[in-house]
């Protein structure tokens, strides 16, 4: 076997780790250094001959935020020209400016150059939520203190990264969980395991769950409507139930948006009327009669009844499938704000 | 309030107002039904919802469908 060539390692960092300066540099354009500069000068020992932080480089904080395509685009034409065979971005630990940019530039040097790249932060940082879909993140901890503790792991796998030496499963491997699922063999059928595990939970002794389910946030409940015979009812769905035509074109999955249509007129949603765009399910009942998503006909006759006070003259929709968890998030808060600004009282949310 | 068939998931997401649906694609509805029982069943759910949206809860419920 032959000795490997090191692999051109180039290194992105912000205003501060380029040493240009502190939060007053923050505006600073994209620039380069030649060789290593900050966590890349430990990068580089770290290599141990690996690899050659062959340049750093950098951008400001704010710069970054206030351009982001521009600013990003300018940073991969600078990497680029370096021809690396692998980039690293950051650490970021908790910065909440550095690690989105970070992530950002990591995503843009793999599309557009091919060429791997991997970042660090803290698992809380937004960089991770918000830009860090697919991408090779090592965990930190919050604070720049522990830029020791992180490298080495950094430096292991800039080297795997460089040399297209498949990684491991995150856990093995040290890097965040990506959602990223691989088929393997395991020495026991499935049946066998999860009773071992089930019979492990039922002792009360530890176990190890093959799928860890996410953990959500508890929210407060909103207290309940007092007099349902005067309220303002709003329907909002998930569903994916449009006009027909998807005049605004709503996305089957990945949502990048919600919409709010009018129900001015409507007693019954019909093919005729509406349609179900929705991709992560079969859209037949939904598209034979929409009002199995949306409950149109039925809100209209309780209302006509007196058993509500009112349906709210508009009904808002986005598609919950693959929704990005932080977009989706927006979205509840964006039409929790419209519905407040047009004083309805409570919401029914059909949801599939 | 949510409606819907996958309550599991409400739960662990903190909705806190909850009716279970009778399927993923149809949360108010049931095309096994002829179409004049299904509306009667689209109409008894939604009222539960109204009772569930009058009724105070502490954390995430799943109401009944009477």
């Amino acid at each position: 076997m032959r000795v490997a060539e090191p692999l051109r390692v180039v290194c992105y960092v912000n205003q501060f780790f380029a040493g240009i300066g502190g939060e007053e540099k923050a505006d600073t354009g994209p620039g380069v250094r030649e060789g290593p500069a900050g966590p890349g000068l430990l990068l580089e020992r770290l290599l141990a001959g690996a690899g050659t932080v062959v340049a750093t480089v950098y951008c400001g904080d704010n710069y970054m935020a206030g351009h982001p395509a521009e600013a990003v685009a300018a940073v991969v034409d600078r990497i680029a020209g370096f021809r690396p065979d692998v980039v690293v971005a950051g650490p970021a630990f908790n910065a909440g400016r550095y690690g989105p940019a970070c992530a950002r530039v990591c995503r843009a040097v793999q599309e557009r150059l091919g060429v791997p790249a991997l970042t660090a932060m803290a698992p809380q940082n937004p960089g991770v939520e918000l830009e860090g879909r697919g991408l090779i993140v090592v965990p930190t901890g919050d604070s720049a203190a522990q830029m020791g503790k992180v490298m080495p792991k950094v430096a292991e796998l800039a080297v795997k990264l460089g040399r297209r030496v498949p990684l491991g499963p995150p856990a093995v491997e040290g890097y965040l969980p990506r959602g990223v699922r691989r088929n393997e063999w395991a020495p026991e059928p499935g049946a066998r395991r999860a009773v071992a595990m089930l019979l492990e939970k039922l002792a009360g002794r530890p176990y190890v769950s093959e799928v860890p389910l996410p953990r959500f946030d508890r929210v407060p409940p909103a207290p309940p409507v007092a007099d349902v015979r005067r309220a303002t009812i709003a329907l909002v769905t998930e569903g994916g139930v449009v006009p027909r035509g998807n005049p605004d074109r709503l996305e089957a999955a990945r949502a990048s948006k919600w919409l709010k249509y009018p129900l001015a007129g409507l007693a019954d949603l019909t093919p005729a009327t509406h349609e179900v765009v929705h991709g992560g399910m079969d859209r037949a009942p939904g598209n034979a009669d929409p009002d199995r998503i949306l409950p149109l006909d039925a809100m209209r006759r309780l209302e006509a009844e007196g058993v509500v006070g009112r349906l709210y003259g508009y009904y808002y929709v986005t598609t919950g499938n693959n929704t990005d968890m932080a977009a989706a998030a927006r979205y509840g808060r964006e039409i929790a704000a419209d519905l407040l600004a047009a004083e309805v009282t409570a919401v029914v949310l059909p949801s599939t | 309030m949510q409606i819907t068939n996958v309550t599991s998931v409400a739960l662990g997401v903190g909705s806190n107002r909850i009716l279970p649906a009778r399927g993923i694609p149809y949360p108010c509805g049931d095309p096994g039904l002829s179409p004049a029982a299904e509306y009667q069943w689209r109409r008894r759910l939604l009222e539960a919802a109204l009772v569930a949206l009058a009724t105070p809860v502490r954390e995430p419920t799943v109401f009944p469908v009477a």
